[in-house]
C-alpha cells in the first residue's frame, strides 16, 4: 500500500512540474501545425539569437574544457598551498546566484572601471558583447568540467602515467596516449553538461549582455523578449527548440554515462 | 656495475624513509630488495627508477650519473606491483608501447612484440584487453612490455605481491627461469624472504631505511649481520641468551654436555617435520626435528628433554637486555 502511495506522489510530482509545462509548450507549439514553428524559427530575430547562442556556448564550451583538465589535473596530481581554496572557488559558481555574477563582471569590465576603461581603450568592448557573454557563461559553467573529471582522475591514480614515463613518454605524450584516453568518457560527459548549461543560461547573460535585440540576444533571452511583446508563438517556437536541445543532450548524457562507469574498473 | 647508488637520504616531510642508503649491483645479477614494509625498499626502487628524486646522494646507471635524469631517459624497465596495465589499449598495443614512442618502424615493432609475447607466453592473447587477463597474466604482459625497450636494468617493485599464493610460486620460478634466458640486470623488492632467497642470487636488506647487509642468500642465511636479520630471514629460536634456527638444535632424552634441560609442552605434526614445543626454565622454545627422531625419542607433553646447538650451527649471542 505505502508502495503505491509511494509511487503516485512522484508521478504526480513528475507530472505537474516537469510534464504538464513541457508538454503543454510542446502541444502550443505545434497546435497550428509545424509551418508557424519553422516560421517562427526561421526569421532574423530568430536566426540570430540561435547564431549568438551557439557562438557564445562553443567558446564556453571550449574554455572549460581546457580550463577544467587543467584543474582537475592540478586537483588531483599535485600537491601546492591553496589546493583546497582552489577547490572551493572552482565549486563557487554553484552556490552563487547567475545574477550576481552578471553584476560582478560589470563592476569588473564596465566602461566606467578601470580594468574595463582599459580594455575600452584598446577596442575591445567586453558588457554588452560576446566577451562578456562568453565570460558570463563561463563562470556559471565552470565547475562541470572539472566536477565530472575529478573522480574518474582520482580512479585512475597516477602508476600508469609514471609506467608510461619509464617507458620514455615525455608528459605531452603521457598527457594524450594514457591520461586522456582513461578520462575520455568523463571528459565527454562533462563537455556535453557544460555545452547544456551554457545553452540554457539565462540570468548571468541576461545583465551582461544588455538584452540588445539582433546584438547580443541569445536563444534564452529571446523567448523572454518575445513573450513580454505578445508574441506567443515565437516564445513557443524558441522555447520548444531550447527543450529539444537539452532532451538531445540528456540522451547524450545518458549514452556516456555508463560507459564511464565500466572503464573505470 | 650496473647500478650505483652512493649515500642516497630521503624524507617524505619530516619522515626519513632512507637514510646513507649505498647499493651496487653488479652487471646480469638478480638482485632482491628485501625488508619489512615501511622499510624504505619500494622508494630505493624508485629512487633508481627516478620516480622519487633523492634529496642527497647520487645513483649512476651503466657509470652514467642519472641522479638529475627523468624517468623517460633512463632508459629502465619498471614492473608495478598493481600492473599499472594501460587499460584502454590491447596487450599487443601495451608491449608495443615503449617501441611506439620510439618511432620504430612498424614491422619491427610487430616482429619485437610477437617475439616478446612469446617469451612471456602471451602470444594468443595479444588482441585481448588487460581487464580480460588474470592477475598473473597482467603482470606477465607488464613484464614483456618493460622489455620491450631493451632496458639497461629491470626494475619489480613487489611484482607478485597482489597474485594469490600458487600463482606468485609458479611466476617466481618463472621469473628465475626468464632471468636466466634474457640476461638483463634485474632488481626487485619484496617482504617475502622465501621469494628472496628462492629467486635472488644477491640480496640486501633493508630495515628503517639503512642497509643491514648484503650478500648471496646463503651468507644472509648462514651468516646474519644481526639477530634482526637472523629473525627477518627464516624461523629462529633462542636458547640459553642465543638465537638459533630451531632445525640446528640437537635433542636427547640424556643429559649432554653443554644442553640444557627442557620440558615438553606441546608436539606439533606437520606432515614430514615436527614442532616440539618447549619451556626452558620459564622461557619458551621450539625445536623443529624429523618424525623418525621424534617417534624414537616418542615425545610426550610433560617430558624433560637436553637441548644444545648442533655441531657447526649458526647462532647470535644475544646481548642481555
Amino acid at each position: 500500500m505505502a508502495k503505491h502511495v509511494l509511487r503516485l506522489t512522484a508521478v504526480a510530482y513528475i507530472l505537474f512540474l516537469l510534464v504538464l509545462p513541457v508538454g503543454l509548450i510542446i502541444w502550443r507549439t505545434f497546435g497550428d501545425g509545424l509551418g508557424p514553428f519553422v516560421e517562427a524559427l526561421t526569421s532574423p530575430s530568430a536566426v540570430h539569437a540561435f547564431k549568438v547562442t551557439i557562438t557564445v556556448a562553443a567558446w564556453a564550451v571550449v574554455a572549460n574544457t581546457v580550463f577544467g583538465v587543467g584543474a582537475a589535473l592540478l586537483l588531483v596530481r599535485h600537491e601546492f598551498p591553496g589546493k583546497r581554496l582552489l577547490g572551493a572557488f572552482i565549486d563557487l559558481p554553484m552556490a552563487v546566484s547567475p545574477v550576481v555574477v552578471g553584476l560582478a563582471l560589470i563592476l569588473v569590465y564596465g566602461r566606467f572601471s578601470p580594468v574595463g576603461g582599459l580594455l575600452e581603450s584598446w577596442g575591445v568592448q567586453v558588457i554588452f558583447s560576446t566577451p562578456g557573454m562568453v565570460l558570463a557563461t563561463v563562470f556559471v559553467a565552470l565547475p562541470l568540467v572539472v566536477r565530472a573529471i575529478v573522480p574518474v582522475l582520482e580512479e585512475l591514480g597516477d602508476e600508469q602515467e609514471q609506467a608510461a614515463h619509464t617507458l620514455g613518454a615525455n608528459r605531452l605524450q603521457t598527457f594524450a596516449r594514457i591520461t586522456l584516453p582513461g578520462i575520455r568518457w568523463a571528459l565527454g560527459y562533462g563537455v556535453v553538461l557544460c555545452l547544456a548549461r551554457s545553452l540554457g543560461e539565462y540570468g548571468a547573460v541576461a545583465v551582461v549582455s544588455g538584452r540588445l535585440v539582433d546584438q547580443t540576444q541569445t536563444l534564452t533571452l529571446f523567448v523572454e523578449e518575445r513573450f513580454q511583446n505578445f508574441d506567443q508563438p515565437a516564445a513557443f517556437a524558441a522555447a520548444t527548440a531550447l527543450a529539444l536541445i537539452a532532451v538531445v543532450t540528456l540522451l547524450l548524457t545518458k549514452l556516456l554515462r555508463p560507459k564511464d562507469l565500466s572503464d573505470g574498473n | 656495475m650496473a647500478i650505483e647508488v652512493r649515500d642516497v637520504n630521503k624524507s617524505f616531510g619530516a619522515t626519513p624513509v632512507l637514510r646513507d642508503v649505498s647499493v651496487d649491483v653488479e652487471s646480469g645479477s638478480l638482485t632482491a630488495l628485501l625488508g619489512p614494509s615501511g622499510g624504505g625498499k619500494s622508494t630505493l626502487l624508485r629512487v633508481i627508477a627516478g620516480l622519487e628524486r633523492p634529496d642527497t646522494g647520487t645513483v649512476r646507471i651503466s657509470g652514467v650519473d642519472a641522479t638529475r635524469l627523468s624517468p623517460q631517459r633512463r632508459n629502465v624497465g619498471f614492473v608495478f606491483q598493481h600492473y599499472a596495465a594501460f587499460k584502454h589499449l590491447s596487450v599487443f598495443r601495451n608491449v608495443a608501447f615503449g617501441l611506439e614512442i620510439r618511432k620504430r618502424p612498424k614491422d619491427e615493432i610487430r616482429k619485437r612484440v610477437m617475439e616478446l609475447l612469446e617469451l612471456v607466453h602471451l602470444e594468443k592473447l595479444a588482441d585481448r584487453y588487460p581487464s580480460q587477463l588474470s592477475g598473473g597474466q597482467r603482470q606477465r604482459m607488464a613484464l614483456a612490455r618493460a622489455l620491450a625497450v631493451e632496458p639497461e636494468v629491470l626494475l619489480l617493485d613487489e611484482p607478485f605481491g597482489a597474485l594469490d599464493a600458487q600463482v606468485r610460486k609458479e611466476l617466481r620460478a618463472w621469473l628465475r627461469r626468464l632471468h636466466d634466458e634474457v640476461h638483463v640486470t634485474t632488481v626487485f623488492v619484496t617482504h617475502d624472504q622465501e621469494e628472496a632467497i628462492e629467486v635472488a642470487d644477491t640480496i640486501v636488506v633493508l630495515a628503517n631505511g639503512e642497509v643491514v647487509q648484503a650478500g648471496s642468500p646463503g651468507e644472509v642465511y648462514d651468516n646474519p649481520a644481526n639477530p634482526f636479520v637472523m629473525r627477518f630471514l627464516g624461523p629462529v629460536t633462542e636458547i640459553g641468551g642465543s638465537l638459533v634456527r630451531p632445525h640446528d638444535i640437537e635433542i636427547s632424552s640424556g643429559p649432554v654436555e653443554g644442553g640444557s634441560p627442557a620440558v615438553v609442552s606441546r608436539v606439533v605434526r606437520l606432515g614430514f617435520e615436527v614442532r616440539v614445543e618447549v619451556k626452558i626454565g620459564t622461557e619458551e622454545a621450539w625445536v623443529q626435528v624429523t618424525r623418525e627422531q621424534a617417534d624414537r625419542l616418542a615425545l610426550e607433553p610433560g617430558d624433560t628433554v637436553h637441548l644444545r646447538p648442533s655441531p657447526g650451527a649458526r647462532s647470535l649471542v644475544l646481548s642481555a637486555v
